[in-house]
């Protein structure tokens, strides 16, 4: 459902990317705007972890247009586009194993604030305060001691969700953000992302797999995916 | 140089191709399939060389003498390998790479002493082949017979392992082992034997390879290691797990070599260049030309996903005021120590402070920089060389000199690490020896600037450092500080973002930070930590010679850090210690040293995976009778 008032964050125009013989991804646009949450759904395979990865800049796309903010990122290295104002989560989780989950968030914290070139000052004391807030945010403050290699998969998926949230995003991007975990905790997540689109105005896209997830869970939620190829 | 002339050394290239095929095609199976990188390969050709000198005898000389003593001596090597396999390797598949590395290097010190204890200390030199003494005429020259013979073995060793891979059940599951661990794993009891199997065929090459040089070149102790070197750029530039790339590179590089010999000197522009001198590093230049261009070697394959390091390491915990106070307690020994020992034991003691920040300076990019380096000794010599050559050649008073020198080291890791970085895991080691290499044969040949192979004399201290009690402390203080700011830097957010890109380069380049870049900085921040480990080393023995940044230099600190632990921040000073120590009494006391270094490290090895660090940490929570620390290092 777009929201007339608000220009879009993002805009996908004609996105295509091929591997080999394999159309990934062929001619998808679409558009979200601050505050909306929007799903890409589709069946396993159908091209969506690609499509993240054209919009945060790992992959490069054949063709198309992605405009953030009404500026072109195609091209645009993982970590330019993140500096932007663009938070992403991963299907299979990538966090930092050898850290506690709070040094997880303050890692981020720091590069978002950019201190990762200090040499002398103790990363584990920065930025407490507002990596426990993140923490918090996402339900993880208690676990904050824990060391990250130990989590189990659901509470690795919400370490990644506060990285994600580190640089304020006002896009954030969650590849499969309830797999493998229990319907409470599926609906509690989804219910936290579209807290994150109205509460904090970010447009918040995330990728399903599960239409129960889609239709059920999330009602401002609207497909925007072409007939599986 | 004339037609002929070309012809003659292209044929001497193709001959010297084969043993080096052999010998890298075996590595190669070896790795594709049990992923380990086995550093005793070149132990196990020099063994199959001196094996088939023996057994020429033994078997009365003459055809059978010949033959079957070379047959023989690759089927002992071969059997030698399965019981390498299923003593010893069986034990650590699931260890740490590094660790793995570190006993197959362990495996090749004993195999040196044994070698030297059966064969003793001179080179010797086999009979002709019997039947392929003479040489024919080529185009005018005359050229070996045997050499033919070697020519054509290549390519028949190549088609008879195309046929096993391809054409053999056996071989079937070799190549879904090399091209899918997961799969190997799935093949189930099958695998235990399969793997046996494959350390067995690439030991036999091996040995087939060394026992075929016999006419050519003489049995030696130190082939071990050059045929590893050699063995190593070979399986790199023709692409890990590639038998037809191994086949590719060797002659590739044994064409280039034989044509560097060929060549000799040539004026260029008006100044002479030495091509045969070129030889000694022309594999290593190829190596870094084709690592730069193609990562992934000639046939080689870009592996399906970056996997991660696999052992999940604890955090890091700032230290406990208990452990800052048995810091403080230790240092203030250490300042104490000139008080009550004198003479021999200082001199000791400068040697392990001095190898101690080397071994955490080499941690530094290993552990929580992830960048595996085989050739950390090169920063090390850059830092001796440039201290050395500063306060001889350039008057360079030489407490200016002492701090130059590091900065010449930490140059040399800038130019060279801007070229590593772009690679990882054992490319990135490949390189790292490849750079190392280079700048060991610079200094080695250089004579007229570096003194070449005789080094460097009379490097000494400002009058005031030049007492033992002096210069103690210099060293205290310089490796003090040197090892306190690599510690503290790991504290850092620049250490936290560096473990972070070792952890998940994937997030981290999500999260802003550019990867490479923060680890080049580590690598020259490395790089300048061993430079004055090296500068110190320069100035208290007075002299300096090529092995300061050779090889054995290099795996000197890696034993060093992987006997310590690469999970824990003390680990690689304790290694320092242990291992300095050790060498220092072991070799005074004992003729074997090495095979008794080599048998401690493979206990270790066994018995603590994790380290030495890892182990007396976990006995000190045991006798406090604590839990085992959080996610302690298993
Ligand atoms: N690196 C790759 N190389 C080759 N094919 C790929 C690669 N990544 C994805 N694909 C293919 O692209 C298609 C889309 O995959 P993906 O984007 O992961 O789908 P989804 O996330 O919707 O499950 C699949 O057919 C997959 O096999
Ligand atoms: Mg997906």
């Amino acid at each position: 459902m777009s929201q007339a008032m608000n220009p879009p964050v993002l805009r996908v125009k004609n996105l295509s990317k091929a591997y080999g013989g394999v159309q990934a991804v062929s001619d998808v646009s679409f558009e979200v705007a601050a505050g909306e949450l929007l799903a890409l759904i589709g069946p396993n395979g159908a091209g969506k972890t690609t499509c993240f990865n054209m919009l945060n800049g790992q992959i490069a796309a054949d063709a198309g247009g992605i405009e953030f903010e009404g500026r072109p990122v195609r091209g645009l290295k993982p970590r330019e586009i993140w500096r932007l104002g663009v938070g992403r989560t991963f299907q299979i989780t990538a966090t930092f194993s050898s850290m506690t989950v709070r040094e997880n968030v303050q890692t981020a914290l720091l590069s978002h604030h950019r201190r990762l070139g200090s040499l002398f000052s103790i990363a584990t004391r920065q930025h407490v305060e507002e990596a426990d807030a993140l923490l918090a945010r996402v339900g993880m403050r208690e676990q904050a001691e824990r060391a990250c290699g130990v989590l189990a998969y659901g509470d690795l998926k919400r370490v990644e969700l506060a990285v994600a949230l580190a640089n304020r995003p006002r896009l954030l991007l969650m590849d499969e953000p309830t797999a493998g975990m229990a319907p409470r905790e599926r609906n509690e997540l989804m219910q936290l992302a579209a807290e994150l689109a109205r509460g904090s105005n970010i447009a918040v896209l995330f990728t399903e797999h599960d239409m129960d997830v889609v239709f059920s869970r999330t009602p401002t939620a609207s497909s925007c995916w072409p007939a599986a190829n | 140089m004339t037609a002929s002339a070309i012809l003659i050394q292209f044929l001497n290239g193709l001959a010297s191709a084969s043993s080096l095929f052999m010998v890298a095609a075996g590595l190669s199976l070896i790795f594709g399939v049990t992923r380990i990188v086995n550093f005793a390969h070149g132990s196990l050709y020099m063994l199959g060389l001196y094996l088939s000198y023996s057994l020429f005898e033994l078997l009365g000389g003459g055809p059978l003498g010949f033959w079957g003593g070379v047959i023989a001596a690759a089927l002992i090597v071969a059997v030698f390998g399965a019981l390498v396999e299923v003593l010893l390797l069986r034990r650590i598949y699931h260890a740490p790479e590094l660790l793995q590395l570190l006993a197959t290097f362990a495996l090749g010190l004993i195999v040196k002493d044994v070698a030297l204890w059966v064969w003793g200390p001179e080179d010797l030199l086999g009979p002709r082949a019997p039947g392929l003494a003479g040489a024919v005429e080529i185009a005018g020259r005359r050229f070996p017979e045997y050499d033919l013979f070697l020519i054509a073995i290549g390519p028949l060793v190549l088609g008879a392992l195309w046929l096993l891979l391809t054409r053999t059940r056996w071989g079937t599951l070799v190549r879904a082992a090399t091209e899918d661990r997961e799969m190997a794993g799935a093949l189930g009891v099958n695998q235990r034997w399969l793997f046996t199997g494959v350390f067995a065929l690439g030991s036999l090459l091996a040995g087939l390879g060394g026992a075929l040089q016999l006419p050519r070149e003489p049995a030696q102790l130190f082939l071990d290691l050059s045929v590893i070197s050699d063995a190593f750029v070979v399986v790199v530039v023709g692409g890990l797990g590639s038998i037809g790339g191994a086949f590719l590179a060797a002659l590739l590089i044994a064409e280039i070599k034989s044509f560097c010999i060929g060549l000799g000197d040539v004026t260029l522009f008006g100044a002479v260049f030495s091509f045969s001198k070129l030889t000694l590093v022309v594999e290593f230049i190829v190596m870094a030309v084709v690592l730069v261009l193609r990562p992934w070697g000639l046939l080689g394959r870009a592996p399906a996903v970056a996997r991660s390091s696999g052992a999940v390491e604890p955090p890091l915990v700032l230290p406990s005021p208990k452990l800052r106070l048995a810091g403080l307690a230790m240092l203030a020994a250490l300042v104490l120590l000139p008080a009550v020992f004198s003479g021999y034991t200082l001199i000791l003691m400068i040697d392990i402070m001095i190898f101690a920040l080397f071994s955490v300076s080499l941690f530094f990019i290993m552990g929580p920089g992830g960048m595996h380096s085989f050739g950390h000794a090169a920063y090390f010599g850059l830092g001796a060389y440039g201290a050395g050559l500063l306060a001889l050649k350039g008057g360079v008073p030489m407490e200016l000199a002492l701090a130059l020198g590091p900065l010449c080291a930490a140059i040399g890791a800038l130019a060279f690490g801007w070229f590593c970085v772009r690679l990882s895991g054992v490319y990135l080691a490949m390189l790292t020896l490849a750079f190392s290499q280079i700048a060991w044969s610079i200094v080695f040949q250089w004579d007229a600037f570096t003194g070449g192979s005789n080094g460097l004399v009379g490097i000494w201290p400002a009058a005031w450092l030049a007492s033992k009690e002096a210069y103690y402390y210099l060293a205290l203080s310089g490796c003090g500080l040197g090892v306190f700011a690599l510690w503290r830097i790991l504290y850092s957010p620049f250490g936290y973002a560096l473990r972070a890109g070792r952890d998940s380069p994937l997030r981290a380049d999500a999260i802003g930070i550019d990867v490479r870049t923060l680890q080049w900085a580590g690598f020259t921040l490395a790089g300048l930590a061993a430079g004055l480990a090296g500068a110190l080393y320069a100035f208290s023995k007075g002299s300096i010679s090529p092995e300061t940044l050779s090889v054995p230099r290099s795996v000197d600190g890696l034993v060093m850090v992987l006997l310590g632990g690469i999970q824990s921040l003390t680990g690689p000073v304790w290694g320092a210690i242990v291992f300095t120590w050790l060498q220092d009494v072991v070799a005074r006391e004992i003729d074997y040293w090495r095979a008794v270094l080599g048998a401690i490290i493979l206990l270790l090895v066994l018995a603590f995976p994790g380290g030495l660090a890892g182990a007396l940490g976990r006995l000190a929570t045991r006798l406090s009778g604590g839990k085992a620390a959080p996610g302690a290092a298993t």
